[in-house]
């Protein structure tokens, strides 16, 4: 069966409360989750406390600045700090999210939160979780073995039958146009993580990311593999496990649709069904 | 346990995340369930109206007469479709539902063909009792 609760040692436990700065006007609290996989130790919640004035805006500038002056031991992946390199997603407030281009202001409005977060522990405390249900490395550190190799079974190159020409691979401007909404997807992995059917299927289900970017290849002008790419995606599993519920969507830190892309590739099995 | 199940456990079984993905490959299936949930959802709509406006005539008559609106054949028509396309509904709908939260090989194959079983019993039993009743056995 699909699994609802958490197993015992991944039940969380109260963590260590860090003192607040001294001589700090303006305090933002962080719970965040920590789990170190060489102490055998349940996951537990750190709560600390960053100097907003001392810190960036951003939610990684407190999770460097935490880093920095108060725990160095607190892992989590970033790198470009402008939301291309996809590295730093993480669930901030129960929503996936880049660190770098969430604001630590906007994770608290109530136009970001989800219905799900309207919980009773109202404590103007921003939680910080890994991506759902990934295995955990370490702290903020998923697991994305499987995620990549789904992406890597979607083909994600220009395959041909036709000699290269000299020059290039010629496209209308309109071709060109189809690919907009889908080449801008950086794997962060925000979508797939946040999608229902993944979680109880991620083995098999293919997931929005990769999906996304199956249609981008299906979708290219240039690409002359289009049957094939299909007939690997006609499967209950692989394809039809998306139910349109459209998390994906929602979440995406860049604002493309997955699910549009997957309806695209559904009416694509049936085009050539009729 | 299924073979494949027991290949992909990562704690007795070394793969690379590559072949996991690939699994047992494609089935080649799932567009014909997936069209068909589209075509009987339309259809569902319409003929459901239908069965609605039906049984409420039924509203305050006694059987005999609720059989006679039953047996014309515009009337049994209407409703022999109805059930058609909502049971066949139903069996996909369940179906896609037991794929999403039954994992277990062995549970999963039981579930489905209880599924099948059911949604089989309630189109027959629904059509046999229309049928009699419109080929003229009203008791």
């Amino acid at each position: 069966m699909a699994q609802f609760n958490l197993p015992k040692n991944s039940q969380i436990t109260q963590g260590k409360s860090w003192p607040a700065p001294p001589g700090a006007k303006s305090l933002q609290t962080f719970k965040i989750y920590r789990w170190n996989p060489d102490d055998g130790a349940n996951p537990r919640i750190d709560t600390y406390q960053v100097d907003r004035e001392d810190c960036g805006p951003m939610v990684l500038d407190a999770l460097l600045w935490i880093k920095n002056r108060v725990d160095s031991t607190l892992v989590f992946r970033r790198s470009c700090r402008e939301g291309i390199c996809g590295s730093c997603a993480m669930n901030i407030e129960g929503q996936n999210a880049l660190a770098c281009t969430m604001g630590i202001d906007e994770c608290k409005s109530p136009d970001n939160a989800l219905p799900v977060m309207t919980r009773k522990d109202k404590d103007g405390a921003i939680r910080i979780y890994p991506l759902p249900h990934m295995p955990v490395l370490k702290d903020l550190v998923p697991d994305l073995t499987n995620f990549y190799a789904q992406h890597a079974a979607i083909e994600p190159w220009l395959q041909t039958e036709t000699p290269a020409p000299e020059k290039e691979w010629r496209q209308t401007p309109e071709d060109r146009s189809r690919l907009d909404g889908l080449y801008e997807c950086i794997l962060c992995a925000c979508c797939s993580t946040s999608c229902p059917s993944y979680w109880w299927n991620g083995d098999k289900f293919l997931g929005p990311a990769a999906l996304l970017q199956a249609y981008r290849w299906l979708i290219d002008s240039r690409d002359e593999n289009t049957g094939d790419r299909l007939d690997n995606l006609h499967d209950p599993f692989r394809l039809y496990r998306c139910h349109t519920i459209m998390n994906c969507a929602n979440t995406c830190p860049k604002s493309l649709n997955p699910a549009k892309a997957i309806a695209e590739i559904k009416k694509m099995m049936v085009e050539r069904a009729l | 346990m299924a073979q494949e199940q027991i290949r992909q456990d990562t704690r007795v079984s070394i793969r690379t995340p590559r072949a996991r993905v690939s699994g047992l490959g494609v089935a080649h299936h799932g567009v014909s369930h997936w069209w068909l949930q589209r075509i009987t959802a339309v259809t569902n709509l319409v003929l459901m109206l239908a069965f609605v406006v039906i049984i409420a005539n039924m509203a305050g008559r006694n059987y005999a007469e609720a059989a006679h609106i039953v047996a014309n054949p515009f009337v049994s028509i209407i409703l022999i479709l109805a059930l058609l396309s909502v049971t066949l509904h139903m069996r996909i709908g369940m179906q896609v539902i037991i794929e999403d939260y039954v994992h277990a090989q062995a549970t999963k194959i039981v579930a489905v063909f209880a599924n099948n079983v059911y949604a089989v019993l309630v189109a027959v039993a629904c059509l046999y009792a229309v049928l009699r009743i419109s080929f003229g056995q009203l008791a």
